[in-house]
């Protein structure tokens, strides 16, 4: 066996010094009626070379060799070498959870810079060490918001999140009795006015993303201002790479923040595993989900870093823990880090503002076409809704098999985002596409339409 | 050897105006047809972010990796964590371009062959388990818990029946009822029995029309096997309730057991334990769940189903799907190791290394157990808990301190103080992976640290960077982000 290195004579000391006759011996605790007794039956093992050989020839491909124009919540995003070289150190991805601090002061430290870095990123006072991804870190935004105002009946949420959030949501919700309102978006948006008629005394929270589900940027500020009128938290999923050109979660006065951090230097692998990101106001901090490193000193005065407020935690607190997420998202906790500390300021604006340029470039040739338009004749970031007169799923079918992969078409989420929207799609942008593969889209999807 | 001035902080390092260039010019010509984003909407200017060099990140990163233990640097026994070796090949097999460059929203026809391999593993995991309905959606453990009994919830529901009340025994992992509680379910806890086993009569006196689900890890979190796990599950099914088995554990019982053959009726994987998904300094996880036939309709979306007449693979909603649990698929990076794991062991390879875990830990157990007491027993699986209370008792070493001290020892801490119901607790897990060689050391380690003088002890660790923290007034006045001021 490749891992295990005792020759039998060693394993026959062991089981002399155990006091058993053999390995089965050791299993007699497992009842013989509840013993498999047979092998499993599983493929048989393979080498090394055998198996990259098969998944060479099964994975070897990445998404039939197109271009990526996908978005809808994870993209194509550009990632130095130095992310994959630094955090494929065995010291950091072969370690757990930093328990002991002593042992641990590297990731600690790390996990501790990624927190100040979110909140320079995000303009909030307070980062976790992250959760699980953007979706669920909206659902446990939400009980944090129950936790911080003691409210409970209803939370709001913008028609224009994520859908996929929101379905997370409505799983997460599903046996208690709140009630989750969607206010639709009109026309790429939700008003503040409909905003404001849904909230009660009894609303926890209003759940809004900028920019959007539909790339179009929000009023932040009026929908925020509405529900903390209403005695109700603002909570607020952003785009971690926007902040390089669009105001930060904190400017706006949210009350709670959150992202889906995979553009921060984690790749796409079919959406998993991800970077939730969350941040708060720092009263809340004692009401917050998942890990927190501090930073103190030892017992010789030195500076070093722990993890904090660990009351909060399920390991401790159990059934009144604030979550019950054990397990996070390190490794690719410590991607972002990495990245943020490579890209600095001016490459994370030269992010966004390539992605955008390219993105109003890619709107405006898209609509040049016949009978082609934006669905929302409203300012976006890096990503938009396109409607065309044939069905969106056609339309990306035909588009795939000429090299471009681009959507989501947004009948896919049913009707959670209106009604007559069979004929739309998003197109997402980033600093990675170059304007010869933008002319060379235009031209599929008129090929396209054309035929 | 590490370098102390490379491991300031990031913020300390900067220089503004460094002036990083890391993206090309644009491309593009600016364009005036689309509507602009207004003023309103701008960020004011640049972000705070610190201005560093590469080299000096490098060297910053680099030098901090070494203030850590490691499976890769160091014996890492930490109890219920299944720290075994992370195969290299994993690495470079997961970045595949397929597995690493796919967006979620990719068509079908282009994920066709990691499509087949999640398939595949959906069914690997159902032979495993010995539980024919598998999603691979949660993201680690703890949201498996909560997937299963939002799953079983449905499953009442859909039955027309009021369930309230989730059982768990108080040597239960804490995700168990933390899980349960976020599903808004009741918690009741289990005192158990004095020999560490779940005690019937007190399980009997719990159990009525309200029980919905018993949550037991197994092998429990002692390290023993619950010998009344089919009579336990009888017992559930008996008053139309069901058995939940944390998978934490799994390692101990590869090939020689079935969660599904001793009555389980749904159970998570931690892919990043059992299958070996390296830990990443605290994640990702993957979090799978079995379940029995009769729930499969109910699993979270979405699950991947194999059409033989068309070989086509897709993603599928189940008839009555709870919903999702999360954004996209799942955490198929980690899940693709798990299953590199599983295809180069094999059924017989992965009984192997449940073996030599389980023959590991009786080793070692056998080697601690005349200056340590093991409460619960001289045998156990795959990992067992001593007790440091007799030598609290009579120098005032306590658990924590030979943790602490095992570090000067090149040995990473067993778990320390759990489970809740042993007092002084060091619960130590070897794996398979590990020598003889090493075990010896580990043990003759152990045995030296508790025949030192306390104040030695409870002075550790002497050689690392720093040495205790302190965590009181860290929770007191929380420092959770630099500032230029701090």
């Amino acid at each position: 066996m490749a891992y295990l290195f005792d020759t039998p004579e060693q394993r026959q000391r062991m089981l002399a010094a155990i006091g058993a006759a053999s390995v089965d011996e050791l299993f007699q605790q497992i009842p013989v009626s509840l013993q498999l007794g047979r092998e499993l039956a599983l493929p048989g093992a393979v080498s090394e070379l055998e198996l990259e050989q098969d998944l060479q020839r099964r994975l070897g491909q990445a998404g039939g060799g197109g271009v990526c124009f996908l978005g809808g919540g994870v993209y194509d995003h550009y990632i130095p070498a130095v992310v994959d070289e630094l955090t494929s150190r065995g010291e950091f991805y072969t370690a757990y959870t930093p328990y002991q601090a002593e042992a641990s002061q590297g990731t600690l430290q790390a996990f501790y810079e990624y927190q100040t870095l979110i909140s320079q990123l995000s303009g909030m006072e307070v980062s976790n060490a992250s959760l699980y991804e953007g979706g669920t870190a909206v659902s446990e935004a939400v009980f944090m918001a129950m936790r911080v105002n003691g409210r409970d009946g209803r939370v709001v949420v913008a028609g224009s999140l994520h859908p996929e959030y929101r379905q997370v949501l409505r799983t997460y919700f599903s046996r208690l009795g709140t009630e989750i309102v969607e206010v639709p978006a009109v026309d790429g948006v939700v008003s503040v006015e409909s905003c404001r008629a849904a909230l009660t005394a009894e609303t926890t929270a209003v759940v809004l993303q900028q920019p959007n589900f539909f790339g179009c940027l929000e009023d932040i500020g009026g929908l925020t201002a509405a529900a903390h009128a209403a005695g109700a938290l603002a909570i607020l999923a952003f785009d971690p790479i926007s902040p390089g050109l669009l105001k930060r979660p904190g400017d706006y006065g949210v009350d709670i923040a959150v992202a889906e951090g995979q553009p921060l230097g984690t790749p796409l692998q079919f959406g998993g595993p991800l970077l939730g990101v969350f941040t708060c106001r720092s009263e809340y901090v004692r009401k917050m989900p998942g890990r927190l490193i501090g930073r103190t000193v030892d017992r010789r005065g030195r500076e070093c870093f722990v993890l904090n407020l660990q009351a909060r935690e399920q390991h401790i607190r159990r059934d009144k823990a604030t979550s019950n997420i054990c397990t996070n998202q390190g490794l690719l906790a410590l991607r972002a880090t990495v990245f943020l500390s490579v890209v600095g300021p001016r490459g994370l604006r030269q992010m966004a503002e390539l992605s955008h340029a390219k993105a109003r470039y890619a709107a405006e040739r898209l609509t040049s076409l016949p009978g082609v338009v934006l669905k929302f004749e409203r300012a976006f970031f890096r990503e938009f809704v396109l409607e065309t007169p044939r069905p969106a799923t056609e339309v990306l079918r035909l588009l795939s098999d000429r090299g471009f992969n681009v959507g989501p078409e947004l009948s896919r989420f049913g009707g959670s985002l209106g009604a007559g929207l069979e004929r739309c799609f998003l197109v997402a942008l980033t600093e990675k596409r170059t304007r010869a593969e933008i002319d060379a889209l235009v031209s599929a999807l008129g090929d396209v339409l054309g035929s | 050897m590490r370098n102390p001035t490379a491991t300031r902080l990031l913020f300390e390092m900067s220089e503004s105006g460094r002036g990083t260039v890391v993206f090309p010019e644009s491309d593009v010509p600016d364009v005036s047809g689309v509507p602009v984003p207004g003023v309103e909407h701008l960020a004011a200017g640049l972000l705070p972010l610190p201005e560093l060099a590469e080299p000096d990140v490098v060297r910053h990163f680099v030098n901090l990796s070494t203030l850590n233990m490691s499976v890769d640097s160091h014996f890492y026994p930490l109890g219920s964590c299944t720290m075994k070796y992370n195969p290299k090949r994993h690495e470079r097999l997961a970045r595949l371009p397929q597995a690493v460059a796919s967006h979620p929203y990719q068509q079908e026809s282009q994920i066709q062959g990691l499509l087949s391999v999640l398939y595949e593993l959906q069914g690997m995991l159902a032979e495993i388990s010995g539980l024919p309905g598998v999603s691979l959606h949660p993201a680690a453990g703890a949201q498996g818990e909560l997937t299963a009994l939002l799953t079983a919830a449905a499953y009442f529901r859909h039955r027309g029946e009021q369930r309230t009340r989730v059982l768990f025994p108080a040597s239960a992992h804490g995700t168990n009822p933390a899980s349960a509680a976020l599903a808004g379910f009741e918690c009741v806890q289990l005192s158990g029995g004095r020999d560490g086993f779940v005690d019937l009569s007190e399980l009997r006196a719990q159990l009525d029309e309200r029980a919905a689900v018993f949550m037991v890890t197994n092998p429990n979190t002692l390290g023993l096997f619950e010998k009344d796990i089919a009579t336990i599950a009888a017992m559930l099914h008996e008053v139309g309730g069901l058995v939940y088995i944390d998978g934490a554990n799994m390692n101990a019982i590869l090939g020689r057991t079935r969660p599904g053959d001793f009555g389980g009726d749904m159970m998570h994987y931690n892919v990043h334990k059992t299958f070996t998904g390296p830990h990443g300094a605290g994640g990702p996880g993957a979090g799978p769940i079995a379940v029995r036939d009769f729930l499969a309709p109910f699993l979270p979306a979405p699950v991947v189903t194999f059409d033989a007449a068309r070989n086509w693979y897709s993603l599928m909603v189940p008839e009555h799907s709870i919903g999702r649990m999360r954004t996209f698929f799942g955490n198929v990076g980690i899940l693709l190791r798990g299953y590199c794991y599983i295809r180069t062991l094999g059924g017989r390879g992965l009984r192997e290394a449940s073996d030599c875990a389980v023959l590991n830990a009786n080793y070692l157990l056998s080697q601690v157990r005349d200056f340590l007491d093991v409460p619960h027993g001289n045998r156990c699986m795959h990992e067992f808990v001593a007790s440091a209370k007799r030598l609290k008792e009579q120098t005032g070493v306590t658990a924590m301190d030979i943790a602490k001290r095992l570090l000067d020892y090149g040995f990473h801490a067993p778990t320390v103080y759990f489970p809740l119901v042993v007092e002084e607790a060091l619960m130590m897990e070897p794996t398979e992976t590990e020598s003889l060689a090493t075990l010896d050391a580990f043990a003759a380690a152990l045995r030296q640290i508790c025949s030192e003088p306390a104040e030695l002890v409870k002075g550790a660790p002497h050689s690392t960077a720093v040495c205790r923290p302190d965590e009181v007034n860290a929770a007191r006045k929380p420092v959770l982000c630099w500032s230029a001021e701090c």
